[in-house]
């Protein structure tokens, strides 16, 4: 608050005797919506948007073919778990996703390995990585139905052949970010090549690794789905075609709340491994801060 | 003076680029010597120590040193201008990173040992904490105590105290002298401040600008054990400023 003096204390250069005070605000905070926590407030908002939804559909008499009902959704979804072939169709998807997910982890880490820790092979095949990385990695997917047939195999390699660049690009960003001091520090205590890999460049690109898995993951759902679509007898995107073609929007909706599900479920176990394994980086300790 | 332990003798480095960093660097260092290595930016000084450690090759002449030490690693300790410390590791895994590279025995061997000098250097406290909950200063003590760990007879130390403020510097120096005051360690310390140099040394070398030279090497015969009211001596002031000429002139001669 500030006071307004007497007048006459103004001199000939116009200028006033002014005093500023600072002490706790008086009174009950004023409560802002903003100061609730981020889950409550969207998890309310989509609440809201899904009910809203219901009762425009209701209202306005939406045919189910075309926009069902959040309620015939969730039916669905009941129904399919318990007596229908969700729970089979999940299965399949998940194993596609996971599978692809770990080879393309375990392939692209290696990649990176050999890539930084060899100039010959950093010469070689990086370029071509740059290349083959502009090819459309879905557009693969038919070929691998002609070599490895319809089953779940030609479904993981969709699924890794996408998952594997984000590592390998992230990795290889990760493991050369080590200074060159922090690799003298390391050979002047007598490490071997191998440990300066294991010791300081591995936990070093940490965090780097882990934000290539959280693309990874992402593009492992789309990878199975997209890869399902081409060609499939079981599986989450079968099943989107298959009622696609019986106009079935509602099983289709429920398959998509079950693929959003196991998306958000892996980038979560994502995050957390992230959060364990690199509590010491830059970007965790200012979001511990609260910024 | 006693058989040297360490011998630079005629050092010359070109690195790939064609740049001359050290030429011609010789110089002897005895047992037990606290020696400084004062000179301008870029003159080549932390090239010297990479040569030392084997981190460079050398392009003519050759370093010899011999210490009593379990392996050749454990015969130098190095202190850097950061502390480089890993962020994922505790101060004192940070402290035992030498002994984690021979093995998990040797580690758990040497556990007590960093314990005690985490406690010389005021950091007992500190042990579980991670580099971040750490000031610059102690930072920098934990990276000395990982130097001392495998009581090396030599240390070598790159403008340890250069990013440090001049309180925690002259705290630091302090605690130095006292570490060298105790076992008499060989010394190899690369500094910008000549009242640091003149205040711990025993003798030091002037470098001149790159190409780097030996300039002079002054003789440092301060009474021991030196304490900060060393520095308002008449005999400190008068050596200070003798090294300070020597520096300006080599400035003058190359420019
Ligand atoms: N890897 C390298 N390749 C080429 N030139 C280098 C390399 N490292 C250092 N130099 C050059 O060698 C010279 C000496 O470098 P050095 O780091 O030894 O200087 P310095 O005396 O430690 O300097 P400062 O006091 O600033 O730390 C510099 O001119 C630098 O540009
Ligand atoms: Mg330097």
């Amino acid at each position: 608050m500030t006071t307004q003096l007497p007048r006459t204390a103004v001199d000939d250069h116009g200028q006033h005797d002014l005093s500023v005070r600072r002490q706790p605000p008086s009174g009950a905070e004023r409560k802002r919506l903003s100061d609730l926590p981020g889950w409550l407030l969207s998890s309310t908002t989509v609440l809201l948007l899904v009910i809203g939804w219901e009762i425009a559909v209701r209202t306005a008499d939406v045919s189910a073919i075309l926009f069902p009902a959040p309620s015939g959704v969730i039916e669905a979804l009941v129904t399919g778990f318990t007596d229908g072939p969700f729970v089979r169709h999940t299965l399949v998807t998940l194993q596609e996703i996971v599978y692809g997910f770990a080879f393309a982890v375990v392939a692209g880490l290696l990649t990176a390995v050999w890539v930084t820790s060899s100039r010959l092979a950093e010469k070689i095949v990086l370029p071509i990585v740059v290349v083959l990385q502009t090819v459309p990695k879905v557009a693969l997917a038919p070929l691998f139905l002609v070599w490895f047939g319809f089953g779940m195999e030609s479904k993981i390699l969709t699924t890794a052949l996408i998952a594997f660049f984000p590592v390998l690009i992230n990795a290889t960003l990760g493991f050369n970010s080590t200074s060159s001091e922090q690799v003298n520090m390391m050979r002047s205590f007598g490490a071997t090549r191998l440990q300066v890999l294991t010791r300081l460049r591995l936990p070093t690109a940490v965090p780097s690794i882990i934000a290539g898995l959280d693309v990874a993951v992402v593009l492992s759902v789309i990878g199975a789905i997209v890869a399902e679509f081409v060609g499939s007898q079981a599986g989450l995107g079968y099943l989107i075609i298959a009622s696609n073609t019986s106009l079935d929007t509602t099983t289709m909706f429920a398959a998509l709340v079950v693929l959003s599900v196991i998306g958000l479920t892996l980038h979560y176990i994502v995050v957390l491994a992230g959060r364990r394994l690199a509590f010491w980086s830059e970007e965790n300790r200012s979001r511990h801060a609260g910024l | 003076m006693s058989e040297p332990v360490m011998v630079f003798d005629h050092v010359t480095k070109q690195y790939p680029n064609g740049t001359v960093a050290v030429d011609d660097f010789h110089l002897d260092v005895a047992d037990g010597e606290f020696v400084s290595i004062v000179g301008p930016s870029g003159c080549g000084k932390s090239t010297m120590l990479k040569l030392i450690m084997g981190l460079e090759p050398l392009t003519r002449g050759s370093i010899t040193y011999r210490a009593q030490a379990r392996d050749e690693s454990a015969m130098t300790g190095m202190v850097f201008q950061q502390p480089l410390l890993l962020a994922w590791h505790t101060v004192l895994d940070n402290v035992l990173v030498p002994s984690t590279l021979q093995g998990r025995a040797q580690r758990r061997a040497d556990e007590p040992r960093a314990r005690e000098l985490l406690a010389m250097l005021g950091l007992a406290d500190f042990a579980e904490r991670h580099p971040y909950e750490l000031s610059g200063g102690m930072q920098q003590r934990v990276g000395i105590a990982r130097a001392l760990l495998h009581d090396p007879r030599i240390l070598l130390m790159d403008e340890p105290f250069g990013a440090l403020d001049a309180m925690t510097r002259d705290q630091l120096t302090m605690d130095l002298l006292d570490i060298w005051e105790r076992d008499r360690k060989t010394v190899v310390f690369i500094t910008h401040s000549i009242s640091e140099a003149v205040l711990l040394s025993d003798r030091v070398v002037v470098m001149t600008p790159r190409p780097g030279r030996v300039a002079d090497v002054v003789d440092i015969d301060l009474p021991r054990p030196r304490t900060l009211q060393t520095i308002s001596t008449p005999e400190f002031g008068r050596l200070a400023a003798h090294i300070r000429s020597v520096l300006d002139t080599a400035e003058m001669v190359t420019a």
